[in-house]
């Protein structure tokens, strides 16, 4: 059963890459288009840092860790479940009835079948981004790290990922949901690129403890650095991301159950 | 095979009473459906726009939860039970495309075989029996977005099949189609209902589709079924009869009886009139009529289904 499942995923992988490529003209256009916003996002973060050698109490290089370790995780998220808020346009239109008649999950189906390859580029250009702010900085290396390294961006994908959906479910309940969310992907992102030293008290305790953005890449980039937390959270509270993460996706997937029974469709 | 106890579907509508103020209204769209459809029946759901056809095979295939009551299909509840359920069914909504927009008809059919986990066999015998019987080979190759709609609806027949479903459920399958594709979806669907193995529902607003395929009516209004039964008797029920329509070669004299019948029109100088035929039989009726009266020409109409549907509809 799981076999058979995951080889019908991938024949829907399969045929969304096809379907893209045979609009090729406009695929590299797309492709490059994306990739320039990601280079926008991390330049904003270094033409801040011309203004100012420190920002938060972090330096460039510092700061470069908490930018890499979010748009590694941002983009990854965006490639694979990004799409998810087309799911606005299904409920309006009442396409998603094709979707919920074949046999498989709804979820897995609404993301391969919008899997946008165009944004693959992203993902490597966020990779490599945290690749160079790694080198940029002196980390002392041990086991608990390089773990650390590498299972951060996939619970911060893991994150973003159940913000989108959540936002997405938005759709179910209220069809006009619009963009509001992505003040919360989106918005998310852009609140994770900056140590959260910067933001407003209020602010952060809502964005980054209440709804846990500070584990995307603050804290586990203080636990890379070494450094403590002039917010006061102990040292193990950068390894607890993948946690935070867990959590997040259990709440995205009961919202999504819940969520899919209140689909309407429209009239035919 | 398929049951539906009591089966309802709420919606709340918000309507727009002055600048902010909005007035939540629900609107009963299937508003207590009880039927029961055993396997290898072929039943045709009709009814006026808004009636609640179209929620109710959404319901029946899982794509809707039901407000109250109960549904089962091949003994399976449809929402909670929905994957294990659409490998047992095919659906074709109408307007709703199940094959990719941008591939060739031919790797709809392929990716559908993983998507349903079908036997390459299987699958191969499958599409080799929908090709024959609806003519696909011409436009296999042809991206599903440059077909017509007849073809495309010829694909999405053969789509639905193809992991040879115990039901089949059809939302308007003919909806838009010319005489020609029309006729090739209905022969396609009698012949596949002839085979017995397939339970057939389908809903659809061309009678001629019901009066080819179905022995079974099921009429539904407001959310509610209001007659369910062969369309025999539904004529039966709404008095509509078969007539004798005669042209004759004299004028028809006035105050002309003939027994067992109604006269109801005198058309043409009073050289064509029209029977219904009450207690006597077609033959009887034209035996006694052309022993009365010069006959030219002679014909017995069925009654039209359209116009006993149109009257169930407006009461």
């Amino acid at each position: 059963m799981a076999e058979g499942n995951l080889r019908a995923y991938a024949a829907l992988a399969g045929a969304q890459a096809r379907s893209v490529f045979s609009y090729r003209a406009s695929f590299v256009v797309e492709m490059v288009a994306n990739m320039g916003a990601t280079v926008l996002d991390v330049l904003a973060v270094l033409v801040l840092f011309r203004a100012t050698p420190i920002v938060g109490g972090f330096t460039l290089a510092e700061a470069a860790l908490t930018v890499g370790l979010s748009s590694a995780a941002f983009a990854f998220a965006d490639f694979l479940v990004g799409n998810v808020d087309r799911l606005k346009t299904y409920v309006r239109a009442g396409t998603l009835d094709a979707v919920l008649v074949r046999p498989l999950g709804a979820l897995p189906q609404l993301l391969l079948m919008d899997l946008p390859i165009r944004k693959l580029l992203r993902v490597v250009f966020g990779v490599a981004v945290l690749a160079v702010a790694i080198g940029a900085n002196d980390i002392h290396w041990t086991p608990a790290r390089v773990v650390l390294v590498v299972i951060t961006p996939l619970a911060g994908s893991l994150f973003f990922g159940s913000i989108f959906v959540v936002s997405a479910t938005l759709a179910f309940w209220w069809v006009d949901s619009g963009e509001i969310g992505s003040a919360f992907t989106y918005g998310g992102r852009d609140f994770t690129a900056y140590p959260i030293t910067v933001y407003g008290e209020w602010f952060r305790n809502l964005f980054a403890y209440a709804m846990g953005f500070a584990f995307v890449a603050y804290q586990p980039a203080l636990a890379l650095l070494g450094r403590t937390d002039p917010l006061g959270l102990p040292s193990w509270a950068g390894f607890v991301s993948p946690l935070v993460a867990l959590v997040a996706a259990c709440l995205a997937a009961a919202v999504w159950r819940v969520g899919i029974r209140h689909y309407r469709s429209t009239g035919s | 095979m398929i049951t539906m106890k009591d089966l309802r579907k709420d919606f709340s509508v918000r309507v727009k009473k002055g600048r902010l103020r909005r007035e939540k209204r629900v609107v009963n769209a299937v508003d207590g459906v009880s039927l029961t459809i055993e396997r290898g029946e072929m039943v045709g759901y009709i009814g006026p726009n808004g009636a609640g056809k179209s929620t109710t095979l959404k319901m029946l295939t899982g794509v809707l939860t039901p407000s109250g009551g109960e549904v089962s299909v091949c003994g399976l509840v449809p929402v909670p039970q929905r994957i294990r359920l659409a490998l047992r069914i095919g659906v074709v909504f109408g307007q709703r495309s199940q094959l990719w927009w941008d591939l060739p008809l031919r790797e709809s059919f392929a990716l559908l075989r993983h998507i349903y986990r079908v036997p390459a066999t299987e699958h191969a015998g499958r599409l080799k029996r929908c090709r024959d019987l609806l003519d696909l080979d011409g436009f296999l190759d042809t991206p599903v977005r440059q077909l017509s709609l007849g073809q495309r609806m010829r694909g999405e027949l053969t789509a639905a099949l193809l992991h040879g479903p115990e039901v089949l459920f059809l939302d308007e399958p003919t909806i838009g189609l010319d005489v020609v594709s029309k006729q090739a979806v209905r022969s396609f669907l009698a012949e596949l209902g002839a085979t017995g193995d397939v339970t057939l529902v389908l809903t659809t607003h061309d009678l001629a589709d019901i009066e080819r395929l179905c022995e079974r009516l099921v009429v539904i209004d407001h959310g509610r079924v209001v007659h369910d039964g062969t369309i025999d008797a539904l004529h039966a029920r709404y008095g509509s009869r078969r007539s004798l329509v005669a042209d004759l070669a004299v004028p028809l004299p006035e105050g002309f009886t003939l027994p067992g019948t109604t006269l109801t029109s005198v058309e043409a100088d009073r050289h064509r009139a029209t029977f219904a035929l009450d207690a006597a039989t077609a033959g009887e009726a034209v035996a006694a009529l052309v022993a009365a009266v010069p006959i030219r020409d002679l014909s017995v109409v069925e009654p039209d289904i359209e116009d006993v549907v149109a009257r169930l509809y407006t009461t």
